[in-house]
């Protein structure tokens, strides 16, 4: 394992030398941080390393060519040479030789992270929405959006469909990219190594707001895995004084519950990301804004201005109104 | 013959060309043109404004993505452009780019007077024009089409894409079918069928053999979107459910008949790059193309392949190991006909006495950024490295280094050798040299930094990003090197205006090249061949002291007939799009107002006289 993570140290080292600059990348790929990503990251670099001798032995074939038969005055009339059979031959099976090296860890690699789990893992069924994800724990019985808690070190079995048009789930970090198909289920499967969160977002073009589609995966001991799932057992804390009183009410009166649901209380809707827990989550609109009670009171006030299409629909609301709404929104943790 | 020849000598032995009125004439004149040299030029000319239109819509993205959260344009407007951008380059610019230069030199190097058809070429032309205007005026009316150039479904269904935006798309898409399958017919049966004496298949020049295949892709690739895009139109417009899966319609339906098209399109883009590369590597190397058989089946075999490796455009969707098996492997394969094209231009360098022409440079140019393009296909043939890949601006690099890199870099090339045959001028050495030496720097500046964001975890087809990624940097890069891009383009339009003014005159054979185009006088008169050469070899005007007879323009015979102008052609072409845009409006009366049109240019087509 050290030495995987010193190899992928050493490529992404590579990369900022010849990319020049930037960093640090929290959503990149070459960072891999799971079972599945680790099996991505060592077949690319095999076949990068291919990549880069085929280049310099063609690049600098060309080269050679360029500066060793540059037009001389007065120099010989050139050779008229039609060809070369054997040539031919050896530049046929020299590339077909080069390919069944990146071939075989390639086809070995394709089945290895198209074989289903053996041991039991833990069912996340993710729905891509325009413009965010709805999570479900069928086992656990946890309803939430845009943020996956897992444990470090159980296999993730993420199965996923879409509600409308095609998303693709995307933690780089985790692995590759799996699509959420409308009328299909697909599934991928991983096992984070180390605690953290990961970030990702959706990599299939999804209309209007699809840059704005985030998600991220936070992965936990198993203690506090643990603990995450109990709290998300519960239903919703419901306020009875105060500004999250006031904001209760308004989330009745102006209609919010509609679509969303707040377990425990008369909100059951579905079109929209269950609320139950979202003062615990750490963003809000699917990834774009902090979750904190100014950027919740941005996004109430306006929020296609801050995802272009949204589809949440919210009559115009007072400052006062949005206040309250935001207070009762941040202790619904 | 000399291969001393420098460009001073051809100068001075530039004779004022006898055609110097070869395209003269008022605009009716090229309205009603059946001549393939006039064709090829208006092809020409458009592309090259919809590749500015095109290279306009990629710097606006590019600007708008110069830093984090960039407020140029909005999402809306962004989504127009990145599919108008690769709709634009693929539909409008590259292919109608080769078109010209199929319509143009293709005639000329197989030794014939005119295409098969000149009238159905006209016709092409003017259904590829006009169907190219529908496209781009949707942007006057309630905006472009914003799905992606792939159009995926169930995205461009009426419910989540409510309006005639994608109505634009499907239909202009389906016109521009018509127009492409059209030159493709008349191309196969023009290369076959009207060879001088002599020309056999295996002694025809490499870009000939090129227009073949790919005229050949175009036959076989389009009717695949065509029927996508029926499906498509019917579920838009009559309440189909073909990709509803609410309704057991299937989205990966799409998926398949689009790429069915989309990747032999790759190398409907790809193939006459590759054929204009083999014909200028061997003129600039002083030495015959070597084992030219190889580079020709090569040829066939990647159009033969380009069809059986569809599904490694859809390695994420889950097609199961067997189908990423099988879709990685024949991928892969195309490596090595690929790889032996490659090794064959070196090798026909390899021992050459190499002139550094601008022709040249981009050739060479080309073959080197090629080599980089096709690098980063192997590495996406992997499916699963490519789950990591796919959808990221990694593809983005990937695409741009083979249709750029590789295609332009090479259209490029091609215009440099033969723009002095289609107007009688040579391109300035010096400004074509700058030319090659900014856009090859700005090219790589524009599209090396995308391989890293992309494997950094930036997607593509993304309106903007949030800060703290670490893309900025590298976004910036991009940015300038687009911008840098740009201002190289405006150098060879400069350069051209500028030759067409006061360019020196390009006497017969400036580049003392090998084909039959370089026989005849620049520009071509309107018959080409006075009379008809016979070859016994593939270069003919490099063994002229064997028993090859190129017998050049000799005023004391007479000139060939050759066949009238037509209306018809363009009136044809007017009907089919008032049909499109009947079909855009729902508006009957607009429909049969098309039809009718098309109806009276069918019938005077049909009994048009021969002669006025």
């Amino acid at each position: 394992m050290r030495m995987r993570h010193a190899a992928a140290r050493l490529a992404a080292a590579a990369a900022l030398l010849v990319s020049g600059c930037g960093g640090p990348f929290p959503q990149s790929a070459l960072d891999p941080a799971s079972d599945f990503a680790w099996k991505l990251q060592d077949l690319f670099q095999g076949i990068f390393i291919w990549a880069v001798v085929v280049f310099v032995v063609v690049e600098a074939a060309l080269l050679v060519a360029i500066f060793r038969f540059r037009e001389r005055r007065g120099g010989p009339a050139t050779r008229v040479v039609h060809g070369n059979t054997l040539l031919e031959i050896s530049w046929t099976l020299a590339p077909a030789l080069v390919l069944m090296m990146i071939a075989v860890p390639t086809i070995r690699t394709i089945w290895e992270v198209d074989r289903p789990p053996v041991r039991e893992a833990i069912v996340v069924e993710v729905t891509g929405h325009q413009w965010w994800w709805e999570v479900r724990y069928p086992d656990l019985g946890i309803f939430t959006a845009n943020e996956l808690h897992v444990p470090v070190g159980e296999t993730v079995d993420v199965r996923l469909t879409s509600a409308d048009v095609i998303h693709s789930f995307w933690l780089p970090r985790l692995g590759g990219k799996r699509d959420a198909l409308p009328g299909h289920e697909t599934r991928l499967w991983f096992t984070v190594d180390s605690a953290g969160t990961y970030l990702g977002q959706c990599a299939e073009f999804c209309g209007l707001s699809h840059a704005l589609m985030k998600m991220r995966l936070v992965a936990e001991e198993p203690q506090a895995f643990e603990q995450w799932v109990a709290g998300q057992l519960e239903d919703a804390v419901v306020p009875d004084t105060g500004l999250a009183f006031t904001g209760s009410q308004t989330f009745v009166q102006t209609g919010c519950m509609a679509c969303h649901r707040v377990a425990g209380t008369p909100a059951q809707g579905v079109l929209g990301p269950d609320l139950t827990h979202i003062g615990s989550r750490q963003t809000i609109a699917a990834g774009v804004l902090e979750n904190s009670p100014s950027d919740m009171a941005r996004w109430l006030a306006d929020p296609q201005a801050v995802k272009p299409g949204a589809k949440m629909v919210i009559p115009e609301l007072t400052d006062e109104q949005i206040e309250a709404l935001s207070a009762y929104l941040d202790g619904l943790r | 013959m000399a291969v001393t020849g420098a460009l001073a000598s051809d100068a001075a032995r530039a004779e004022k060309s006898p055609h110097r009125g070869a395209y003269s004439g008022g605009l009716w004149s090229w309205i009603t043109t059946v001549d393939h040299k006039r064709i090829g030029i208006m092809y020409a000319l458009s592309a090259f404004f919809f590749f500015l239109v095109g290279g306009l819509e990629a710097l606006l993205i590019r600007i708008q993505l110069a830093g984090p959260n960039g407020t140029v344009i909005d999402a809306d407007l962004y989504n127009q452009l990145f599919t108008m951008h690769g709709t634009t380059m693929v539909f409008l610019a590259i292919m109608p780019l080769s078109a010209a230069f199929f319509n143009f030199i293709v005639p000329l190097q197989i030794g014939a007077r005119d295409v098969a058809f000149p009238r159905l070429n006209a016709l092409s032309f003017w259904v590829f024009f006009l169907g190219a205007l529908f496209l781009n005026a949707s942007f006057l009316f309630g905006g472009a089409p914003d799905a992606g150039w792939f159009g995926y479904a169930n995205l461009t269904s009426s419910q989540y894409s409510p309006g005639i935006r994608i109505d634009f798309w499907v239909i202009g898409l389906l016109v521009l079918g018509v127009s492409s399958i059209a030159a493709a017919l008349n191309f196969i049966v023009t290369i076959i069928n009207l060879r001088c004496p002599g020309m056999t298949p295996m002694r025809m020049p490499l870009f000939t053999w090129m227009t073949l295949v790919t005229s050949f892709l175009l036959v076989m690739a389009f009717p695949a979107i065509t029927v996508g895009l029926v499906l498509l139109m019917f579920d838009r417009m009559f309440g189909t459910l073909f990709f509803n899966p609410a309704a057991g319609g299937d989205v990966l339906l799409w998926q398949h008949l689009f790429w069915i098209f989309g990747h032999p399109e790759v190398y409907i883009l790809l193939l006459p790059a590759l054929g204009a590369v083999s014909e200028i590597v061997p003129v600039f190397s002083r030495k015959p193309l070597f084992g030219y058989p190889f580079v020709v089946y090569s040829g066939v075999l990647i159009a033969f392949l380009g069809f059986g490796v569809w599904a490694h455009h859809m390695f994420s969707v889950g097609l199961g190991p067997i189908a990423n098996t099988v879709f990685s492997a024949a991928t892969m394969l195309i490596a090595i006909p690929t790889g032996v094209k490659i090794f064959n231009w070196i090798a026909t360098m390899w021992g050459g006495s190499l002139r550094f022409r601008t022709p040249m440079l981009f050739a060479i140019g080309f073959i080197a950024m090629f080599i980089i393009g096709g690098l980063s296909g192997i590495m996406h043939s992997s499916a699963a490295s490519d789950l990591q890949q796919t959808d990221t601006y990694f593809v983005v690099a990937h695409i741009h280094y083979v249709l750029f890199g590789g295609v332009i870099f090479a259209l490029f090339a091609a215009l440099y050798y033969w723009i002095p045959k289609i107007t009688g001028r040579l391109l300035h050495e010096g400004l074509g040299k700058i030319h090659f030496w900014v856009m090859l720097i700005a090219f790589n500046l524009t599209f090396f930094p995308q391989h890293f964001l992309g494997l950094h975890g930036m997607p593509r087809r993304t309106f903007t990003y949030q800060e703290g990624l670490g893309f900025e940097a590298m976004n910036l890069m991009s940015t300038v090197g687009s911008l840098l891009l740009g201002a190289s383009t405006l150098i060879f339009l400069w350069n051209f205006i500028r030759s067409i003014r006061k360019g020196e005159p390009a006497g017969t054979d400036p580049w003392e090249a090998a084909t039959l185009e370089w026989s005849i006088s620049s520009p071509p008169p309107h018959y080409n061949f006075r009379s008809l050469p016979e070859v016994h070899s593939r270069d003919p005007l490099w063994a002229v002291d064997t028993s090859d007879s190129v017998p050049g323009d000799d005023p004391a015979r007479p000139e060939p007939h050759m066949p009238s102008p037509s209306y018809y052609p363009v009136v044809l072409a007017l009907g089919i799009v008032g049909l499109a845009a009947g079909g855009l409006t729902q508006a009957l009366p607009v429909v049969f107002l098309g039809v009718a049109v098309m109806l009276f240019g069918i019938y005077g087509w049909a009994f048009e006289p021969l002669e006025r």
